[in-house]
């Protein structure tokens, strides 16, 4: 069984808020840069996965060079091996043009069963990747799920979180499939998966190299701004008995229009 | 630290993202307690990072020493404290070195597994200080084992050991031609010992340590647990030095780090007299030193380390490198107490809790003095001292 896991690197969540918007245009961002936080818990599934069912496990990413220490923490924790794919094509993360390479990409990796995504990616946070990928495979597409139950006679049984509950429901493989952070607890890397990981190979992909043309943006970048501060006022309460600040307290919702 | 690319990048980033586990208040809660951080040992055992020096042949990392000392000073820079476990990984290097293929095959693998605890090395004694010969613990050979009698002072880690090496007389000081001669180093079994011969007796300290005074009373130890030859005890004891003083010297090192870039915030932070207190060049100047004399010890750190890992002779640079790196972190400890004005003192700033931490590089785990005889005698060429 073969498994490719999809890997971005962003920045670190702490120090998002310090990006500029100058440097999301130019696209050189002094962050530092860390495997996203969600496609952790895509990689350690991948991991697991396959452990459990006899199989290799793959890390792929569209990315700037530097985007292979990415690859790297993902084969430190235990993937197989990895592959990066050159992003020099891609112009503004156009979406659709990331998706149509990445699902080269994972042709390119032979009979692959599965392929694993993390929710979304905190720097984009558009959650849809997974679903041009599958869309550009054409295979089924699970997501927001938090335990793959089975895999047997070339079908997948998942569970998924959907609003108000769970489900499970089952794919015929291949398919693609995106989890949610109830799916496992990432390990950290262990000291010699950190040393094999430094010493691993990790080839560079163009889009030539995939045989694919990366398509036309569907989408332009005409103006990237910070959202304005929210200004917040503290407001608080006062009363002699519980009662009244209740009350207070349902007369300024109520003058708010909150409720 | 430098601007030059850091090869260890990733694994920094790595060390520093396990210790993130353990906040701040981790350690002030561990320390009010005087308890030993299990939990925090665990995870360092099961990522593996104690068992980086560990030939891969016995399960372990085979790291480089440089990269050993970059996940020791990761530690005290994410502002723990390396010395709850550093020993774990090095004091099997005198047991790499010098132990039989049996004892090798027997025991690293269980070491680098993190399922057997060699933490502990007892060569200091009450009565005999700096001057390691002097030591009187006694091993006698009777047949098959040794009897050992005697009594070490501040075995740390004892407590959290499986095994110890010990340091003993083999031969009475009177009967050898040289100090040096007639020491043994032995490999003993705490978990079979302690309660039969062996008694552990923790010492309260200002940091805490986990440090004790162990008693040995008739304590019989098989011959299979002597390490090398009987009588080369102090030739090994001193192979394994380098190697701690680097380690201790990176440890310095993240103290240092830590202390600094704590104080620089705070600096920035903190307004009184309506600007920054960094704004004053009596905070300024100060912080400025500290980081130079930081800077510069970490050179002779990494240059100790590069000498070792090429098998050159190093004894002197890594003697510099802990004394600079020991100097370098009470420096930027002071500062950033000085730094913190009345708010160092308080616990919750963990300033104070370090500052006593990072006090013991000057004593231990050898004497600043000790280090300056050496470097007079051996590299300068003055007399004998002591
Ligand atoms: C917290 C802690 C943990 C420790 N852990 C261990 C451990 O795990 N295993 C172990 O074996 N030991 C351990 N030690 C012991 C440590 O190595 C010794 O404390 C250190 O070597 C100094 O020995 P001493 O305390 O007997 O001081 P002394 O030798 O009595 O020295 C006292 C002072 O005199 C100075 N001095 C001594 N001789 C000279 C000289 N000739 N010239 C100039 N100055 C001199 C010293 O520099 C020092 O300042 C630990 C100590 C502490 C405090
Ligand atoms: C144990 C303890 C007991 C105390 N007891 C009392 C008490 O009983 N009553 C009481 O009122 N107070 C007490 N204090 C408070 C003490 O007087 C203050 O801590 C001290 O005055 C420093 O103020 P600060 O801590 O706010 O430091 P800050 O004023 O924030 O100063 C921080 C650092 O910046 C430096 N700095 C600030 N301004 C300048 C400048 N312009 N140029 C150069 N350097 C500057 C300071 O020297 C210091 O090193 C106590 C403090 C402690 C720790």
């Amino acid at each position: 069984m073969k498994i490719v896991v999809l890997i971005k690197q962003t920045p670190d969540t702490a120090e998002l808020p310090k990006v500029a918007a100058e440097e999301v245009k130019s696209g050189t961002i002094k962050a530092t840069m860390v495997i996203n936080p969600w496609d952790e818990f895509a990689a350690e599934e991948a991991i697991q996965l396959a452990e459990r069912f006899n199989g290799d496990a793959i890390a792929l990413s569209v990315g700037a060079p530097g985007a292979v220490d990415a690859l790297k923490h993902a084969v430190a924790m235990g993937v197989g091996s990895a592959a990066l794919v050159d992003n020099a094509s891609l112009r503004d993360g156009d979406i659709w043009a990331t998706a149509a390479l990445l699902a080269a990409a994972v042709k390119a990796q032979g009979a692959v069963d599965l392929v694993l995504t993390g929710k979304q990616s905190v720097d984009d946070n558009s959650g849809t990747v997974f679903v041009g990928v599958a869309g550009k495979l054409h295979w089924p597409l699970l997501t927001n799920v938090i335990k793959v139950r089975e895999i047997a006679d070339g079908v997948v049984t998942v569970e998924r979180l959907v609003e108000g509950g769970q489900e499970t429901v089952s794919a015929p493989l291949p398919a693609v499939i995106s989890v949610a952070k109830e799916i496992n607890e990432p390990r950290y890397p262990s000291f010699m998966g950190i040393r094999k990981a430094n010493k691993a190979s990790i080839p560079t992909l163009s889009a030539g190299d995939l045989g694919v043309v990366t398509p036309a943006n569907k989408t332009q970048w005409t103006n990237i701004r910070k959202p304005e501060v929210r200004r917040t006022q503290v407001n608080i309460i006062g009363g002699a008995t519980v009662q009244e600040k209740a009350a207070k307290l349902v007369d300024a919702l109520l003058a708010e229009k909150v409720i | 630290m430098s601007n030059l690319p850091d090869p260890h990048a990733s694994l920094r980033r790595h060390v520093h993202n396990l210790c993130a586990q353990f906040p701040n208040t981790y350690w002030q809660q561990i320390d009010a307690e005087n308890a030993y951080p299990e939990a925090f040992v665990q995870a360092m055992t099961d990522a593996g990072y104690l068992a980086a020096l560990i030939p891969e042949a016995y399960g372990g990392g085979e790291s480089t020493l440089t990269e050993a000392s970059v996940i020791l000073e990761e530690i005290n820079h994410s502002g723990g404290n390396a010395a709850v476990c550093h020993a774990q990984m090095y004091i099997m290097g005198t047991l790499l070195r010098h132990g039989s293929p049996e004892q090798k095959a027997h025991y690293l693998p269980s070491i680098a597994a993190g399922k057997l605890r060699l933490q502990a090395f007892g060569v200091t004694e009450p009565d005999a200080g700096s001057d390691t010969t002097r030591i009187r613990t006694s091993a006698v050979r009777q047949g098959d084992h040794y009897l050992i009698n005697g009594q070490k002072i501040w075995t740390s880690r004892v407590a959290h050991s499986d095994l110890m090496l010990l340091l003993a007389r083999t031969t009475p000081l009177e009967q050898v031609e040289k100090r040096t001669h007639g020491l043994s180093i032995f490999l003993i079994d705490l978990r079979a010992t302690v309660g039969n011969g062996v008694t552990i007796q923790p010492i309260p300290t200002m940091i805490n340590h986990h440090t004790a005074q162990v008693f040995f009373d008739n304590v019989q130890v098989p011959i299979e647990n002597r390490i090398g030859e009987e009588g080369q005890g102090f030739r090994y004891l001193l192979e394994s030095l380098n190697a701690e003083r680097i380690l201790i010297a990176a440890e310095c090192i993240g103290d240092g780090r830590w202390f600094i870039e704590r104080a620089v915030n705070y600096a920035n932070e903190r307004i009184v007299f309506d600007r920054p207190i960094g704004q004053n060049q009596g905070i300024q100047f100060p912080l400025a030193r500290a980081h130079v004399n930081l800077r510069a010890a970490d050179l002779m750190r990494h240059q100790a380390a590069t000498l070792f890992e090429q098998q050159q002779p190093c004894g002197a640079e890594a003697n510099m490198a802990k004394l600079l790196a020991a100097d370098a972190a009470w420096e930027a400890a002071n500062v950033a107490l000085q730094t913190f004005g009345g708010f160092g003192f308080a616990r919750e700033y963990d300033i104070e809790r370090k500052f006593r931490e990072t006090r013991l590089y000057q004593v231990a785990p050898i004497s600043t003095n000790l280090i300056l005889s050496h470097i007079a005698q051996h590299e300068l060429g003055l007399p004998r001292s002591y």
